[in-house]
Formats: structure tokens, C-alpha cells, sequence
């Protein structure tokens, strides 16, 4: 009969109407500013620096101001200037650390260059998004300070990549320590070869 | 005890209340007041000032319900369609939202403060007039509806005559926007929004000449105490609750979900295929103006509605008589604008050719055989016992009948639609 199907309609609204209320898979809607959704792993924009150490950020810097990603960056967004002397880095061997580094945020396109030819391990992608300034000279140019940003951090927003990085980082700290324990090891047995000419194999004819 | 001349008012509260629904303090207090303010007034002027209160307080009251009414259909359409509408609205200058209800009044100051665009061509006085004269008829609309008991702004003989007369003259302000734009595209819109309010304007008529004929007489006031008392205490003698009084009532609203321009009958403007229809060329507040006529003509035609076929001001069973009359009365008028709004959310924009098929072939015949059963219903008021029973079956069928029939004829070869494509 002629309206069956409005009564039908009417329902179907009049059920979604009342589900909204309680029933909270219904509503889908994040009211942004004070609830964020969590951002998907893959999820990058604009570089960071990574620092070990939180508390002394520009102590800690991975950076040993190497300029690969200034010269790879294809739009020119990295300014790098080194150090003139030397700080001990994580494991405690003296490196240069950059005494400038800034980037342009208004040029950077996020490729993710400059993070694949880092040999560091220091410069990787960030999830920013809300980055939006009223002054769209200086504060868009983000100078080392604002870059920096703690492993914690990168844990927290890329957990996968993190730890391949850390479990990376750690066996080739361990390969270097054994190296330099090995190489120790070596000396040690020639300055004792040395010190004792008796114990040196006798040549054979 | 003596009280300042003004605050005796003060002294009836407690008396008035055992002296019937009629006379119950807060039944009057609207009266009461009015007559505290216009007691320091010389006799000869208090009619002016009582006349004027009137106005502003209707203007005042319906206005906030306009507000509110955009504010509840935003957030029911919302709900409707699972997402919160708008909840974000503060208070200004400081953090307070109320689930966003400022929001009707940041409307307001947006739309003020938008610039008020004229084409060059445009007729200036009446490109400014439409909407004023469209707002003004809307308003005037309010005038003979029975608010309450003792609420009715004019007691006029012809009531009902005059507010569809006045509802009426709302299709010349379309017409003067339309023209008045120097658009080709808004003559055009106008004239179809034209040929829809003067093809429902038919139905919408046709539908309350029953009540006239079976209350025998237009003024508003005597209609609603023509659907006075209750069967047993429990089924008021309302006029929605005879056969003829369903069928007519049910023509009525959608008779006046066109006149008003609300969806499915929204062509005129409608949002999502046309730029703004007769409006195309009205910007910032004049469009507020054209906006506020729509729900003003909704809401008049919603009061009209309830006072021809909801009983008026009537409580629905004596023992919740305690409740005052323009409570009643507004409760509902809120129930009315509820299915407006379910109605909006729920149904699809007709086709201008579906739009005069159904007044022209469905909604008028159906009102036409509605009024021979209300002439058959007065003649036959006199029958009792099961005669009685009779007369509800004859009534019953003759509304049920011609539904089916044309229904049948209406959606021959197009319903029930297949859709091939879509599962």
C-alpha cells in the first residue's frame, strides 16, 4: 500500500536517531582539538633530530654534522655548520656535532631523503601536523633546538623502526667494542712480545 | 496586609487556584502580567500598550523559538545521520559551551555582519521589500492562533480565513525576489516555487474546510472549544480523532511541508542541485530574513495545524488539566516541529513532475471526497447506538477507500521501484 515504505524510511531514521545516543560505535566523529586519533605507524612528515639523552638534548645529538643530507635534501631545505671542536658521543669516542642545523619547514617536502642516506641514524621522520605558525618567515625555519627530539619520542611514534634502528645501532656498538677489545688484546700480546725477546718462536730454516 | 499598588497580584496566588482549570493562577498569569504592567497607564491607553505587549511578546517568544528550532534540527539531523551536530559554540570569551547553545546567536552575528550583496540591475526598493514583506505576512500569520485559554492576540469571526489569507500572500514576496533579482535564473526558480505553492495551496485549503463545516464557524477561538471534553475521560473530542478528521489533518501537514518549503517538497531551493533557487541573490541578512519566514510559516502553520485538528490549548484527558493551556499548547506545537524535522531527515526531494502529480491527482481528489465525509459526519451526528458503529464504518472506508485506490493509481508502473544496480 501507497506509504508502507515512508513508514519504513521514518524508521530507519528514527533508529539511528536513538542509537546515536547509546550506542558509541554509531558515532564516529573525533572532536579534534581535544581528542586526536592515533596516527598510523607509517604516518611521516618533517625530519627530526634524534638525541639519546632527553635531559641534555644538545649533548646527545646523533649528528656528527656529516652534511650527507644537506647536499642529498632535493629541495635545499638543510643548513649544516660543523662544529670546530670535538664532543665525546654516546659511546664516548670524540666526534663533531653540527654547530647549526636548520631546516625550512616552508621547503621541506618530506621525502625522507636525508633520513635514508643518514649513516647515523640520526635524522628521522616525524608525525607533526599541527604546525601551522602566524609568521610564516622565522618560525617556519626550525633551528637545532626545536629539531631535537629524544629516541623515547621515536619510540613512541614509530615503535617497529625504532627498535630495528636501536637493535642495530646496539650490534655495531658490540662488533666495535669487540673490535677495540680485540685490537687491545693484540697489542697487549705484541708490547708483551716485544718486552720478552726469549719467548719469540724460533725461526725455521 | 498591604502591598504597593502594583505587586496586589501577589495576593491572589493561593486563592485562585481551587476555582477551576479556568480561573488556576497559573492559567492567568500571563494576564495577570500584562495588567501589572499596564495598571500605572491612564485607562484610554492600556488597550495600545496591552495590543503592543502582545506583539513583542510574540515576537520575542517565537523568535527564540526560531532560534532553537534551526539549533534542534541541526543537532536531530545530526543524531539522525550519527554525528553530534554542532556542540562547540562557547559562551563568548570564556570556555563554556552548553552542548553549543550559542550557536543560533554566532549565526545571527555572522550573518549580520556578512556584506549585503544587490546586482547592479536589481530593482533596489523591492529587492529589499521581499524579504520584509515575506517576514511581515509570516508574522502576521500569528495573529488569531490561541495560544492558551485566555491567549488569543486578535478574536477575529474569520480567523481562519484571514491567516490563510495572509499565509497566502507570502507566494507575491517569492515572486518579488525572483523578480526583483534581475536574474533570469531566479525569475525562473520563483515561478516554479510559484507553481508549487499555488498547487498546494489547494490541498491545504481543502483540508480545513471539513473542520469549518463541522464546527460551523472560522474564528479560531470557537473551533478549538468546538473539540472540548473527552469520551470517558480519556479520548479527547479532538477532530484528528474521527475518520475524517485523521485524513484531513494528514493532507494538512503535507499540504504544509510544501507551503513551507521544507523537504521532500523542498524545490524551490533546493540545496543540493540548485545555487539558492529565488534567493540566488540575497546574501547576509536579507537571506537570515528569508530563512526566518520559512520556520515562521512553518511554525504558524503548525499552530494552525493544532488549533484546526489537535484540539488547540486542550490537555488530552482532565486529570492532567493542571498543566496550563499555553504549556499544552506549545508542547504540541514542539511535537509538530519534531516530525518536520524527522520528516526532513528522512525523505528524498521530489521531482517537480511527482510534486504537482501528488497535489494535483492524489492530495486533491482525497480532500474533496475528505469534505463529503465531513458532511456526511455532521449530517449524521444524531445517530446512536449501532448507528453509531455504522457511521464510524462508512466514515472509515471512505478515507480508506479512495487511499488505496488512487495510492494504486499514483504508483502505477513506478512502484515498488526496482533497483537493479544497487543491492
Amino acid at each position: 500500500m501507497l506509504g508502507t515504505g515512508l513508514l519504513q524510511g521514518l524508521g530507519v531514521t528514527a533508529k539511528n536517531f536513538v542509537g546515536s545516543f547509546h550506542d558509541p560505535a554509531r558515532l564516529t566523529t573525533i572532536e579534534y582539538p581535544e581528542v586526536k586519533t592515533k596516527l598510523p605507524e607509517a604516518y611521516r612528515n618533517f625530519p627530526f633530530l634524534v638525541t639519546e639523552n632527553a635531559t641534555d638534548p644538545m649533548g646527545t645529538l646523533r649528528c656528527v654534522a656529516c652534511q650527507i643530507c644537506e647536499k642529498e635534501c632535493p629541495p635545499q631545505c638543510i643548513y649544516i655548520e660543523k662544529s670546530k671542536d670535538k664532543k665525546p658521543d654516546a659511546t664516548g669516542k670524540p666526534q663533531l656535532f653540527p654547530a647549526v642545523f636548520a631546516i625550512d619547514t616552508s621547503v621541506c617536502m618530506s621525502c625522507q631523503i636525508c633520513v635514508e642516506v643518514c649513516p647515523f641514524e640520526a635524522i628521522k621522520m616525524d608525525q607533526v601536523y599541527e604546525i601551522a605558525t602566524t609568521d610564516r618567515f622565522s618560525a617556519l625555519l626550525l633551528n637545532r633546538e626545536q629539531l631535537a627530539k629524544s629516541n623515547a619520542y621515536y619510540h613512541e611514534i614509530h615503535p617497529t623502526e625504532a627498535a630495528e634502528v636501536d637493535a642495530r645501532l646496539a650490534a655495531e656498538r658490540k662488533a666495535a667494542e669487540e673490535k677495540a677489545a680485540a685490537a687491545a688484546a693484540a697489542k697487549a700480546a705484541a708490547a708483551v712480545a716485544k718486552a720478552s725477546p726469549v719467548a719469540k718462536p724460533p725461526l725455521t730454516a | 496586609m498591604t502591598l504597593p499598588g502594583p505587586l496586589t497580584f501577589l495576593l491572589q496566588l493561593p486563592l485562585s487556584s481551587a476555582a477551576g482549570a479556568a480561573d488556576a493562577f497559573l492559567e492567568r498569569l500571563p494576564l495577570v502580567a500584562r495588567d501589572w504592567v499596564t495598571s500605572w497607564l491612564p485607562e484610554p491607553w492600556r488597550w495600545l500598550v496591552n495590543s503592543l505587549l502582545s506583539i513583542a511578546i510574540i515576537l520575542s517568544v517565537f523568535g527564540l523559538l526560531f532560534a532553537y528550532v534551526t539549533l534542534a534540527e541541526r543537532k536531530i539531523l545530526g543524531r539522525i545521520q550519527n554525528r553530534p551536530g554542532p556542540n562547540r559554540t562557547p559562551i563568548p570569551f570564556t570556555k563554556l559551551r552548553f552542548f553549543g547553545l550559542a550557536q543560533p546567536f554566532a549565526d545571527g552575528v555572522k550573518s549580520l555582519t556578512k556584506e549585503d550583496v544587490v546586482p547592479r540591475g536589481a530593482d533596489h526598493l523591492l529587492h529589499f521589500l521581499a524579504p520584509v514583506v515575506l517576514l511581515a505576512f509570516s508574522i502576521l500569520t500569528f495573529a488569531v492562533i490561541p495560544y492558551g485559554r485566555h491567549l488569543v492576540p486578535v478574536e477575529l469571526n474569520a480567523g481562519v480565513l484571514y491567516f490563510f489569507a495572509a499565509g497566502a500572500a507570502t507566494e507575491l514576496a517569492v515572486f518579488m525576489a525572483g523578480w526583483a533579482s534581475r536574474n533570469k535564473y531566479s525569475l525562473l526558480a520563483a515561478m516554479r516555487a510559484l507553481a508549487q505553492l499555488i498547487s498546494y495551496e489547494l490541498p491545504l485549503l481543502l483540508a480545513w474546510v471539513p473542520v469549518v463545516l463541522v464546527a460551523g464557524t472560522l474564528s479560531t477561538t470557537e473551533i478549538v472549544a468546538a473539540q472540548a471534553g473527552w469520551q470517558f475521560n480519556v479520548i479527547p473530542h479532538w477532530y484528528v480523532f474521527t475518520p475524517w478528521g485523521a485524513a484531513g489533518f494528514a493532507i494538512f501537514m503535507i499540504a504544509a511541508l510544501a507551503e513551507s518549503n521544507r523537504s521532500p517538497f523542498d524545490l524551490p531551493e533546493a540545496e543540493s542541485e540548485l545555487v539558492a533557487g529565488h534567493l540566488t541573490e540575497y546574501s547576509g541578512f536579507k537571506y537570515a530574513l528569508f530563512f526566518m519566514a520559512e520556520y515562521f510559516g512553518m511554525i504558524a502553520l503548525s499552530g494552525m495545524a493544532i488549533t484546526l485538528f489537535l484540539g488547540g490549548w486542550h490537555a488530552p484527558s482532565p486529570y492532567l488539566e493542571f498543566i496550563p493551556s499555553y504549556v499544552w499548547f506549545m508542547g504540541k506545537l514542539s511535537a509538530l516541529l519534531l516530525g518536520f524535522i524527522w520528516i526532513r531527515a528522512t525523505f528524498p526531494r521530489l521531482r517537480m513532475d511527482q510534486l504537482t502529480r501528488f497535489a494535483w491527482k492524489f492530495l486533491v481528489p482525497l480532500a474533496l471526497i475528505n469534505l463529503g465525509n465531513a458532511a456526511f459526519w455532521s449530517l449524521s451526528f444524531h445517530w446512536s447506538g449501532p448507528f453509531q458503529i455504522l457511521r464510524w464504518l462508512i466514515s472509515v472506508l471512505v478515507v480508506v477507500g479512495p487511499f488505496v485506490l488512487l495510492g494504486r493509481k499514483l504508483s502505477a508502473g513506478v512502484a515498488p521501484r526496482v533497483y537493479r544496480y544497487a543491492v
